[in-house]
C-alpha cells in the first residue's frame, strides 16, 4: 500500500509520540512576522530559552505595515511598536528578517516560495492561517497560533495530532474567464466552510497539474477557509522549474539531489485516501460571493439565494442578506461597488497583476470607485514595474502601493469605510474583515476585480475579456 | 504542573447562537494592534455589540451584552465556531472576559488548539443535546453547568449528555500537560536526531 505525501512527510518529520498521544513533529521551516509573535518572543525571554534553530526561521514584515508612507517612524505609533519589536526579537534571537527597506519584504507567504524558502516535503509553521498556501510546493504547513509559535521558537517541534486526507481531484480544463480563485472557492462552495475539519486537502487532477506555482498557491492558500488546516499539490517538473535559481534553494548537483528526494515525496499512485471528491473544471464559472462567509458564492450570472424554509440554516441566509443589504432573488451581477482591491496573499502574484492589468488596459476605473493595487512583496512590485504593469493601473485610475497585507484584513490604515461594498481579490468576506466593521465584502477573482473596477459594479469578466481578446480597445 | 489541570468546570453559561463564527468577529484585527495579549476582554465581540453601529442595528440583544448572563463561565455555541484567522487573540480574549470552557457542535481546528494550549476546553455535543443545553440556559439563566473532562460528560438541571473532546486535548488538559513546550524541549536530543536525517537541513 503506497503512502500519500502527507504520511511521508509527517513520518520523516515524527520525533516522537508524547504521552497525550499527540506527535511531536519537526518543523522544518517557520516564517514569522510581526503580529502575532511579540508575546511569543516575551515567554521565551520570562522563561529564559533561546531560539532553537534561529537558521531555520525567517521573518518579514507585512500585516500591519504601511502601503505608503513608509518612511521611519511611521505616522501610526501602534505599527511602529509592533515593527520595533520584530526588529528587536530578530535582532537579540539571531534571526534573519527581510524587514521595511530590504528588497526581500512582502506578505510573508509570497516571500517564502519566492525566496526558495518554501521547499517540497518540508513542514512549515507560521502564525497565519493562510501558511497552507506553501503546500502548493508539496510542503506541509500549519497555520499556528502565538502560543504555538512560542513552541515552534524554543523547540522548532510542534505538539499535533494526525490528519486524515482528503484527494480533491479537479478533472479538465478551466473555461476562459475561469481562473484558479474560482476552482478554490467552488470547492468551499461545494464542500463547505467547515467541510475540511480534521483533513489536509490533496489537490489533484489535470487541471491542477496544468497550473502554474502562483495558481497553486491560490488553491492552496484558500484551504482553510473550507476548514482545511492544511492544503498540498504533490511536487512535479513545475515545482522544480519555479525552484531552480532561487535565493535559498540548492544549486548545482545538489540540486539534482534535492529534486530525487522532493520527487520522492509525492504522493504514490496507490495511495490510500480518507475520502475523495472530483470536479469537473469544464462545468466551473467566474464566482462571487454574496455572503459573510467563502463558502456563500454563486456564478457572476446566477441570482443571490432567498430564505427557503424548506431547507437546513435558513438563519445563516436571512442573517448574510440582511448584513450585505441584499434582496434574495435578484441577480449579483450589477451590484454597485465602491472599491475595488487587487492583493492579498491569494492574489497579489506577478500573473495575478498581468491578468488584472490586461483587463484595465485602456479602460479607466468608474468614477465612484477607489481603486487600490498592492503587490504580494517588493519583487513582485519591481517585476511589474519593469512590465510597465504600474502605468497600467495609474493610467486607469488605481493607487499602486507597496506591499503587504493591506486591506485584506485593515489593520494598517487601508480599510473600508462605514458600508462601502468592495470587489476584493482576497480571501475572507467575514462581517467587519476589511477594516469597517459595517463594511461589505465581495471576493472574486484578480480579473473580476479589475472587471468590477471599470465597470463600476459587479460584472462578468468574460464579457470584457472578449473585447480584449478580439482587439476592440 | 498539579496548578495546571483542569479536570471540572463549573458555572452559568451564555449560549450564542450562529454558525461559523469566525474569530474576526470574535477578536476585530484592529484589536490586535499591541504586543501583549492584556485588556483583549475589552473587545470580545465588539462590532457586533451595544454601542457598535451593527449592534445597534440588530433588532435582539447581544449574548454579551445580556444581563442575565453576567458572570458566566461557559460559552455554549454551534458548528464551526472560531473559524478563518489563526489569531490567538480570540480565545485569549474569551478567556479574559471569563469564559472557561466552550461547549459546541464542532470547532475549527486552529482555535480548539489554541484554545487548548490557554488552558481551555472546547468540547462536543450533539446538535440536538446543544439545542437542549441552550433552551435550558435561555429558560434559566441561573441554572449551573458542569463539564467533567475525566468523566466525559456535561450536566445541567438533572440533563446528562456526553462530550466530544480527543484523548490527546482531555488528556493535556487534566494531567496540566496543555502548556507544550516544556513538553517539547525535555528530550531535545531526539529532536536533533530527526533534524540530521532530512536532506534539506544539511543543505542537499
Amino acid at each position: 500500500m503506497g503512502k500519500t505525501l502527507l504520511q511521508k512527510v509527517w513520518d520523516a518529520h515524527a520525533v516522537r509520540i508524547l504521552p497525550t498521544g499527540q506527535t511531536q513533529l519537526f518543523i522544518g521551516l517557520h516564517l514569522i512576522h510581526e503580529v502575532t509573535t511579540p508575546q511569543a518572543f516575551d515567554a521565551l525571554r520570562a522563561r529564559g530559552w533561546k531560539v532553537s534553530r534561529p537558521d531555520r526561521t525567517f521573518g518579514t514584515v507585512d500585516h500591519i505595515v504601511p502601503t505608503r508612507e513608509r518612511n521611519r517612524p511611521f505616522l501610526d505609533l501602534l505599527a511602529e511598536d509592533m515593527i520595533t519589536a520584530l526588529e528587536k526579537n530578530c535582532h537579540d534571537f539571531g534571526i534573519r528578517l527581510a524587514g521595511l527597506g530590504d528588497d526581500r519584504q512582502g506578505i510573508v507567504h509570497v516571500i517564502g516560495p519566492e525566496l526558495g524558502l518554501t521547499q517540497p516535503g518540508m513542514t512549515i509553521a507560521c502564525g497565519d492561517s493562510h501558511t497552507s498556501t506553501h503546500g502548493a510546493f508539496g510542503a506541509v504547513a500549519f497555520g499556528i497560533g502565538t502560543s504555538q509559535v512560542r513552541d515552534v521558537l524554543a523547540s522548532q517541534c510542534l505538539a499535533i495530532e494526525p490528519l486524515k486526507v482528503r484527494r480533491i481531484k479537479v478533472d479538465g480544463v478551466l473555461p476562459r474567464g475561469v481562473y484558479a480563485k474560482d476552482v478554490i472557492l467552488a470547492i468551499i462552495q461545494k464542500l463547505g466552510v467547515g467541510g475540511g475539519v480534521g483533513y489536509a486537502y490533496e489537490y489533484a487532477g489535470s487541471a491542477i497539474d496544468r497550473m502554474s506555482m502562483d495558481e497553486r498557491m491560490t488553491i492552496c492558500n484558500m484551504s482553510i477557509e473550507g476548514g482545511a488546516r492544511v492544503g498540498y499539490v504533490n511536487p512535479d517538473q513545475t515545482t522544480f522549474d519555479y525552484l531552480k535559481g532561487r535565493p535559498f534553494a540548492p544549486e548545482g548537483e545538489a540540486f539534482e539531489r534535492a529534486k530525487a528526494w522532493w520527487a520522492s515525496m509525492a504522493s504514490d499512485a496507490d495511495a490510500r485516501y480518507d475520502d475523495e471528491v472530483v470536479i469537473r473544471a469544464e462545468e466551473l464559472t467566474p464566482l462571487v460571493t454574496w455572503g459573510v462567509n467563502p463558502g456563500q458564492s454563486i456564478g457572476v450570472g446566477g441570482r443571490i439565494p432567498s430564505v427557503d424554509a424548506s431547507l437546513p440554516d435558513q438563519q445563516a441566509v436571512a442573517d448574510a442578506l440582511a448584513y450585505m443589504g441584499l434582496e434574495g432573488g435578484k441577480p449579483i451581477a450589477g451590484m454597485r461597488v465602491d472599491v475595488a482591491f487587487i492583493g492579498s496573499c491569494t492574489n497579489s502574484r506577478l500573473s495575478d497583476l498581468r491578468e488584472a492589468a490586461r483587463i484595465v488596459k485602456g479602460r479607466h476605473v468608474a468614477p465612484h470607485v477607489k481603486g487600490l493595487v498592492v503587490p504580494g512583496s517588493v519583487a513582485v512590485k519591481r517585476a511589474a514595474e519593469r512590465e510597465g504593469l504600474d502605468e497600467i493601473f495609474r493610467t486607469a485610475g488605481f493607487e499602486w502601493r507597496d506591499a503587504g497585507c493591506s486591506m485584506c484584513l485593515g489593520m494598517n490604515p487601508d480599510k473600508l469605510v462605514g458600508d462601502q461594498v468592495c470587489a476584493t481579490s482576497s480571501n475572507r468576506n467575514f462581517k467587519g474583515r476589511q477594516g469597517s466593521p459595517t463594511g461589505r465584502t465581495l471576493l472574486m477573482s484578480p480579473a473580476m476585480v479589475a472587471a468590477a473596477a471599470v465597470a463600476g459594479e459587479v460584472v462578468d469578466v468574460r464579457e470584457l475579456s472578449a473585447e480584449v481578446a478580439a482587439g476592440a480597445i | 504542573m498539579d496548578a495546571l489541570r483542569i479536570t471540572h468546570v463549573e458555572g452559568t453559561a451564555l449560549p450564542m447562537r450562529g454558525e461559523d463564527v469566525d474569530t474576526d468577529r470574535i477578536m476585530p484585527a484592529r484589536f490586535l494592534r499591541a504586543v501583549t495579549f492584556e485588556g483583549l476582554e475589552q473587545h470580545v465581540f465588539e462590532d457586533e455589540r451595544s454601542g457598535s453601529v451593527a449592534g445597534d442595528r440588530a433588532k435582539e440583544q447581544h449574548p454579551f451584552d445580556n444581563p442575565q448572563y453576567a458572570g458566566a463561565s461557559i460559552l455554549l455555541v454551534n458548528r464551526n465556531f472560531g473559524c478563518g484567522s489563526s489569531r490567538e487573540h480570540a480565545p485569549q480574549g474569551l478567556r479574559r472576559w471569563g469564559i472557561r470552557a466552550v461547549v459546541g457542535e464542532s470547532f475549527s481546528e486552529i482555535f480548539f488548539g489554541n484554545s487548548v494550549m490557554i488552558g481551555l476546553p472546547c468540547v462536543t455535543v450533539s446538535p440536538d443535546e446543544l439545542h437542549e443545553l441552550m433552551e435550558r440556559v435561555e429558560e434559566r439563566p441561573s441554572a449551573v453547568l458542569r463539564i467533567d473532562l475525566t468523566a466525559g460528560t456535561c450536566e445541567i438541571d438533572g440533563f446528562t449528555c456526553a462530550i466530544g473532546l480527543p484523548a490527546a486535548a482531555r488528556d493535556a488538559l487534566v494531567t496540566g500537560a496543555w502548556d507544550t513546550t516544556g513538553l517539547l524541549l525535555a528530550r531535545y536530543e531526539e529532536v536533533n536526531a530527526v533534524a540530521a536525517t532530512l536532506p534539506y537541513v544539511a543543505g542537499f
